[in-house]
């Protein structure tokens, strides 16, 4: 059927979360109440990636991008848009406050980006086959079944260059053919979606919009090596992607896509889910294995790696949920075209979540080499609030951070790694001068303590050594020697450890040490946090001159520690502070400072 | 060994689930999963009952319990607050949630109120960093969160 508007709702988590599920519903009922509903088909999508503005609605054909809409919007979308033709001027895009911009291709977030692995998210309904068949979906699947050969498939994914997108950038090709290599009947694909990088969704945007091409590259991998069975392996707090998984799972049965004798060829596959319980260790792929296995998730020293024997000891493939949703593109464009894209040793794009005290917050996919300038400035709009600039954390818990005078960097796996950071999933929190480096270290190392499984005494112990130094320093009693203990306690741990989680816990710390050691010094020698983090060294007191004793610190200072007179200049208790900082908030006139 | 009789009730669905799940590879987390799901945390008995059903046996249902964040083993308040901890949220202020969240209801991370009401989490990345600083009740996402709007949540969950 044609329709003559196509009304597009973001149905990603964050949209989702401020009550995209109402708008699309109070659009249905407006199309039925206002007469349009077979002129229109509204679609809830996946995520368009632009989350600072959502929930997003676009309209097609206008290409129409209304930002932020509330539920109660739908009626003047459907009478004004739809019904009138006219667009809805204030829900427009508003770049740079003076004019509304209309679509897509005026907005500075998309314009450096490219759209290869979420090309699908923000275009189709991700819970209709349908949608994804008519963007060639499967014909990849269909490809490497009749087309092609298991050795040119393996030779095509040599080509592309694709590397692995979880973290360490291993060639993907090198996997798949260890496993194709194995005489084994059992062997296994494994879909590794337990993202765990705390400030990094893009694994989830990517099953949440656009599942079926998880899937499909899973069963091309089925067919490539010669196995049956695959698993995702997904964590439990994602229910909306695990939700749309299975019903993709379910239609793809239904259309013969997955199950016995896929399009009619002797090739059988099929993929079940197994519900990750919140271990950050299970993004380890062994650890994930032993998870996949019902047990506890504990890694195993490699080799033998899993190609060779993985689950149950059988030769499992096991990638992250990006890699396998390149894999597709990669069958249906050639190895050429992917490889054109990128850099010299890292090819393709690499999608980001950049967060942070950034004025665009989002989900962003760019070309590898991309200078890390052009995504914080052109892509994400600049730091939040004109605040000056301070690093970039990337890696997440196992990378590092990285400084102004290195954002022309073109950012792909081996600068980064230069850098003393890693591409890791993809985590990009942007960082302003109101953050203490020595407090982030802290934040990180207290996460790796936390999910350390404690199988292998350098992360169990030494991590743990290396948090008390750091609550330590972040108090004010740490001494100049803690900063090399930090040192060699890092590097023990970094050649010591026995899975990637221990071996790159000390990143935060060495990396912060190594740009910020300033930072790190001024609460050694002269206790003294700049950020005003550290709540131990931070004084506040009230600048008399500035202060016209308007009582409204003292009446939200939740200890009573402020006191004066009326109209005259107040004062804190030292003693009775507690640091929390609301007079601060609550100064109007900047007379409460901060030391 | 004598079989300690349990007492506790499985639904029909549920001991379906176990009966379908029982012969599978690498079942034991997805049996526990839909166990939370049905009590919200993992009761001993529960436990004890699962070793009955499956033959697994009971130290190794809680080396596995015990191992993974997302299991409870303590019954949690009707409404769950669950504070993102992830970096975004960290760096936005989430620890500023978790300490009014302890004025207003006098308890602390992982921790009760007496009225069995709410129950605070802190937990790791929910996935909406754009809208950091986060919170989870019942399931709601609040985003891009101050905390002088905790109160009013509070109260229309209490209300609920």
């Amino acid at each position: 059927m044609e329709f003559n508007h196509y009304i597009l709702v973001c149905g990603g988590t964050g949209c989702e979360s401020s009550k995209a599920d109402d708008i699309y519903r109070n659009l249905l009922k407006e199309c039925e109440a206002q007469g349009v509903k077979d002129s229109v088909q509204v679609v809830k999508t996946g995520c368009f990636g632009f989350c600072e503005q959502g929930p997003i609605v676009k309209i097609l054909p206008e290409e129409s991008f209304y930002v932020q809409v509330k539920p109660d919007d739908a009626r003047e979308l459907i009478a004004e848009h739809i019904v009138k033709g006219r667009q809805v001027e204030r829900l427009l895009y508003d770049q740079e406050k003076t004019r509304r911009l209309t679509g897509i291709e005026d907005i500075q977030f998309y314009q450096k980006q490219l759209r290869v692995v979420l090309r699908n998210c923000g275009v189709i309904n991700p819970e209709n086959i349908d949608e994804y068949i008519a963007r060639e979906g499967y014909a990849a699947l269909e490809k490497a079944i009749f087309e092609m050969t298991p050795d040119e498939v393996v030779e095509e994914l040599k080509t592309s260059g694709l590397r692995g997108r979880g973290g360490a950038g291993f060639p993907t090709w090198m996997k798949w053919k260890f496993t194709k290599q194995v005489q084994e009947e059992e062997k296994y694909i494994v879909c590794n979606a337990d993202e765990g990088d705390p400030g990094a969704y893009m694994d989830r945007s990517t099953l949440e919009g656009d599942p079926h091409n998880v899937l499909e590259a899973m069963a091309i991998a089925g067919h490539t090596v010669g196995a049956k069975q695959g698993y995702i392996y997904i964590r439990a707090e994602y229910p909306l992607a695990i939700n749309r998984l299975n019903k993709a799972i379910e239609q793809a049965l239904d259309y013969g896509l997955l199950g016995e004798n896929i399009l009619g060829s002797d090739f059988s596959f099929n993929i079940e889910l197994r519900l990750g319980a919140g271990a950050f260790v299970c993004g380890e792929e062994t650890a994930l294995l032993a998870s996949v296995e019902g047990e506890r998730g504990m890694p195993r020293p490699r080799p033998p790696f899993p190609a060779v024997k993985g689950l149950w000891n059988k030769p499992t493939v096991i990638n992250n949920v990006e890699t396998w949703a390149n894999i597709p593109v990669i069958l249906l464009r050639g190895a050429n075209w992917f490889s054109n894209i990128g850099t010299d040793k890292s090819k393709g794009t690499k999608v980001f979540a950049l967060t942070g005290k950034i004025n665009n917050s989002g989900l962003v996919e760019v070309p590898m080499g991309t200078p890390l300038r052009d995504i914080i400035n052109d892509i994400g709009g600049g730091i939040k609030d004109g605040k000056a600039f301070k690093a970039v954390q990337t890696g997440g818990p196992s990378g590092g951070v990285i400084t102004s005078e290195f954002l022309d960097t073109p950012i792909d796996y081996e600068h980064l790694q230069e850098l003393g950071s890693i591409m890791g999933s993809g985590g990009m929190i942007v960082m302003d001068e109101d953050d203490c480096m020595v407090d982030v270290a802290k934040f990180y190392l207290g996460f790796t303590v936390d999910e350390s499984c404690g199988k292998c005494a350098p992360c169990r112990v030494g991590g743990r050594k290396l948090l008390n130094i750091l609550e330590r320093i972040s108090k004010g009693q740490g001494s100049r020697q803690d900063l090399q203990k930090l040192k060699d306690i890092g590097e023990a741990m970094k050649r010591a450890a026995l899975c990637g989680l221990g071996q790159t816990a000390p990143n935060p710390i060495l990396s912060t040490m190594k740009y910020f050691e300033d930072e790190y010094l001024e609460h050694i020698d002269e206790q003294y946090c700049r950020a005003g983090k550290c709540k131990e060294l931070v004084t506040y007191t009230i600048n008399p001159e500035n202060c016209i004793g308007c009582g409204i610190c003292a009446r939200r200072c939740p200890v009573n520690a402020i006191s004066g007179e009326k109209r005259q200049p107040h004062e804190i208790d030292q003693a009775l502070c507690i640091k929390c900082g609301e007079c601060y908030n609550a100064c109007k006139f900047d007379a409460v400072i901060v030391k | 060994m004598a079989v300690r009789e349990v007492d506790i009730d499985f639904s029909q669905d549920l001991l379906d689930y176990i009966e379908v799940w029982k012969e599978k590879p690498g079942n034991l987390i997805m049996m526990l999963h839909r166990i939370q799901e049905e009590f919200g945390y993992i009761p001993r008995e529960a436990a004890i009952k699962l070793t009955h059903l499956t033959g697994v046996p009971l130290a190794k249902v809680y080396g596995v319990v015990t191992f993974y964040h997302f299991f409870k083993l303590e019954k949690p308040g009707k409404h769950k607050i669950q504070v993102c901890m992830g970096t975004a949220c960290y760096l936005k202020g989430g620890e500023d949630l978790i300490q009014e969240l302890e004025n207003l209801l006098g308890i602390g991370v992982n921790q009760t109120t007496e009225d069995e009401e709410f129950s605070v989490e802190a937990v790791r990345c929910v996935g909406c960093c754009g809208l950091a600083p986060v919170i989870v009740v019942d399931g709601e996402v609040y985003g891009k969160l101050k905390k002088d709007q905790l109160p009013e949540i509070l109260a229309k969950h209490r209300g609920e």
